[in-house]
């Protein structure tokens, strides 16, 4: 009898367990080819304390997806009622409390640098948790393997499949991934469109077979993405496709958590041979289990590098070994490259969040956000844009007086019809004439239509011997005569050269 | 290529044997799918060169299966606007200035074809915007020779001044210098009378002699009126304001009295349909001088 079988040889296949990373080098080593094949990357089911956050938050985000565009807010008639719409046939962006209309795309810039800024402060202080738990690429990819999962097995099973030959049951099995990959692709990726017309109208209308060439098309077109990105393209979006990976290296520094291995701890790795010499050896039993679940097909205990997502399913993979080991957990686990120092020298550490770094990510982060809030919060819903006539720049008139041409455009953001008042500041004795409307007059009572801008051709003539400069500042200042709001637009009056 | 595959010191993975400065090219293999997407392009392109114009022919050009012509679009795109147009074009048709005038939209309507019919027939000579210089009125400003209704902008639009249409209005004035009705010298003293009209004048005797033969009954006043008033039903402009169809300088003003200019404006009916002659009356009237 042998009694000295090692460990490992009770589960043959995890022996196997090879990094995409090793697969591509002994390839190499073999071909001189231009093209690399695709190394398949199968991860294995896990469960843990980040599986289980992580599905969490997967749930969390589908319901923020699929519930936003049905959550109605009701803006008074003549307006959509959906809370959250960006409407690009009427140009209009509605988000809860918020109209902008398409000169206001900067609040669109604000929340993108926001959004950037935030990136690069939660990244510098926590790694890629974006990467690792709320892009949707991670998401949807989660998804898909879930799916895969429950049709085809788990990582053993699922390389037998792609190795067997094609049987039926193969074939069998494919359909079905493939189709409900194409269902949760529709009803996902497709459900995009309601974020751009009314959800309930464009729902029925699309099952009715109403809606427009346009819903379909786009309809088609993410559900094709979908499918593309979260079924097939996976780890590869991530590693070719995705220029976060390749700077977010410029956010870490050594006070970054990361997904790490403890090297100083694992290292010499090697089996655990039963009456072995286990003396000399790191805690690491190099298993593979780290390698795979790795939905990157990584191998952790290479150092951080830019295909980890920071998902930590490792840790989860490596913990329940060391407790069957009854070694400390962790051997994988999120730290910083400073604290792994001292750790491994038995020096105190500590986690320092306030760094130069955070601060300044910290305070380009409030100076924008406040920028934002005190823009929105002084947002104006009368706007005045006016165009001084260039040709002729003035026009002199049989007595004398001198006239100046200008568009004047009033834009009306409230949903209701609005009287204002136009003046003209700047010269004395100016005297306004719209066309269309016969008065003259040193102001005039103009209509704005609701919810669009209402254009009029203003003439403004000044008595001749009071234009005495060949450009004065002038300004035109509309007053709305029920609530006083007030827009000034600031323009030249132009006379004869003196 | 170069011949010996050579490999990185560290991995030992193959580099391409270029080499700067000590610095050596990894060369790493393209993965597959990026290759199978640049084929996929290709495809597309051959597609396209099929399915459209696309390659010099025999015959001109290969026209593509579809058939597809970017003029046959434009020019079914314009029809298409002729057609969204024409709900607008027949009320203007049927209505007249004055009634068009009366309604916001189809105002709005008009004011834009006009501008565009301007630019295209009118700036020429009256420049753009209306600006007008010298022998050719400005039509931005409030005076107008033959007056500035609606309806005299209309007529003036489509039989023209002096051209070869029955209806042109018409207006000579006589060559009173060349022909030998006044004496320089008198032609001098008349023009100094005119500059006296808009307090311009710097000789006041010869001032006097001009306004007694300007009051002559069959010399200025005649068709300018008393005090240079002008008659816009003769076609004769006002002299006692600051403009001068040819110039407001004494210089000016003495060349005209001697052998006067008289400018030419085409008529447009026939040329223009009538919408279009009915948009640039409304749009000419709206430059700001509209009466």
């Amino acid at each position: 009898m042998d009694g000295g079988a090692p460990l490992a040889k009770a589960r043959p296949m995890e022996d196997e367990v090879k990094s995409v990373r090793q697969q591509k080098q002994a390839i190499a080593v073999q071909s001189d080819s231009l093209y690399a094949d695709r190394v398949r990357v199968y991860p294995k089911a896990v469960g843990g304390k980040f599986r289980a956050l992580k599905w969490r938050l997967l749930g969390l985000w589908l319901a923020v997806y699929y519930v936003l565009p049905w959550i109605r807010w009701d803006r008074g008639p003549n307006a959509p009622d959906q809370a959250v719409l960006l409407d690009m046939t009427n140009r209009r962006g509605y988000f809860f409390f918020i109209e902008i209309w398409p000169q206001e795309v900067f609040y669109l810039t604000g929340i993108l640098i926001l959004a950037a800024v935030g990136l690069f402060l939660v990244t510098s202080l926590a790694g890629r948790v974006w990467c690792g738990y709320a892009c949707p690429q991670t998401v949807w990819t989660d998804l898909f393997m879930w799916v895969e999962r429950q049709v085809e097995g788990d990582r053993n099973a699922r390389i037998k499949l792609d190795k067997g030959a094609w049987t039926g049951a193969k074939w069998a099995r494919k359909i079905a991934k493939h189709a409900a990959w194409l269902v949760i692709a529709f009803g996902t990726g497709g459900a995009w469109i309601m974020y751009f017309v009314d959800a309930p109208t464009v729902v029925s209308d699309f099952f009715a077979g109403r809606a427009d060439y346009y819903t379909y098309f786009f309809v088609g077109l993410f559900t094709a993405t979908t499918y593309l990105l979260a079924g097939w393209a996976r780890e590869q979006v991530c590693t070719y496709m995705c220029p976060w990976p390749r700077f977010q290296s410029a956010m870490f520094d050594e006070d970054t958590l990361i997904v790490t291995y403890q090297k100083w701890r694992g290292e010499p790795r090697g089996k655990l041979e039963k009456g072995g010499a286990a003396a000399q050896l790191g805690d690491c039993v190099d298993c593979g289990q780290c390698v795979a679940v790795c939905p990157m097909g990584i191998d952790i205990r290479d150092g951080n590098q830019l295909e980890c997502i920071g998902c930590a399913l490792c840790i989860d993979a490596c913990n329940p070994v060391m407790a069957k080991l009854g070694r400390a957990p962790n051997l994988i686990g999120y730290d910083t490259e400073r604290r792994m120092a001292a750790r491994a020298k038995g020096e105190p550490m500590r986690y320092r969040i306030l760094r130069p770094r955070t601060l300044l990510y910290g305070m380009i982060f409030a100076a924008v956000g406040l920028a934002m809030a005190v823009v929105l919060a002084t947002r104006s819903d009368a706007e005045i844009n006016v165009l001084h006539d260039r040709n002729p720049l003035f026009v002199a008139l049989s007595d004398g007086a001198v006239r100046n041409g200008y568009t004047v455009k009033i834009l009306n953001k409230e949903r209701t019809e609005r009287i204002f008042r136009l003046e003209f500041k700047g010269v004395e004795g100016a005297k306004l004439r719209v066309v269309g409307l016969v008065e003259t007059a040193t102001w005039i009572e103009l209509r704005a239509d609701p919810d669009t801008v209402t254009t009029y051709q203003v003439y403004v003539s000044v008595d001749g011997a009071k234009v005495n400069q060949e450009r004065a500042d002038v300004s035109f200042v509309l007053t709305d005569i029920s609530n006083l709001e007030t827009a000034t637009r600031h323009t030249w009056f132009y006379g004869p050269k003196r | 290529m170069p011949t010996k595959i050579e490999k990185e010191l560290y991995q030992g993975k193959p580099t391409t044997g270029h080499e700067w400065d000590g610095i050596r090219e990894l060369d790493t293999p393209l993965p597959k799918w990026w290759v199978y997407v640049l084929y996929a392009c290709i495809a597309w392109a051959v597609v396209y060169f099929i399915l459209y114009p696309s390659v010099p022919w025999f015959t001109g050009y290969f026209k593509g299966v579809l058939a597809w012509n970017s003029r046959t679009e434009v020019a079914e795109k314009i029809d298409e606007a002729k057609r969204a147009q024409s709900r607008y074009l027949d009320r203007i048709k049927s209505q007249s200035t004055d009634e068009i005038r009366r309604e916001p939209d189809l105002l709005n309507f008009a004011l834009a074809g006009g501008k565009a019919a301007f630019a295209d027939n009118c700036a020429p000579c009256h420049g753009a915007g209306g600006a007008g210089r010298i022998g050719f009125p400005s039509l931005a400003d409030d005076l107008w020779i033959w007056g500035g209704k609606l309806a005299d902008i209309e007529q003036t639009v489509r039989f023209g001044i002096r051209s070869a249409h029955d209806k042109a209005r018409s207006s000579q004035m006589p060559s009173y210098g060349s022909d030998g009705v006044l004496k320089p010298a008198q032609i001098d003293d008349v023009a100094e009378y005119v500059l006296s009209l808009t307090g311009r004048s710097t000789d006041k005797a010869a001032a006097e002699r001009g306004a007694k033969i300007f009051a002559e009954e069959d010399k200025c006043i005649a068709c300018h009126g008393k005090d240079g008033a002008g008659k816009a039903d003769l076609g004769a402009p006002p002299l006692n304001t600051r403009i001068f169809l040819y110039g407001g300088n004494k210089a000016d003003i003495v060349r005209q009295v001697t052998k006067p200019q008289h400018g030419v404006m085409p008529a447009w009916t026939g040329r223009l349909d009538d919408e279009t002659i009915k948009m640039l009356t409304l749009y000419v009237h709206a430059l700001g001088g509209g009466k």
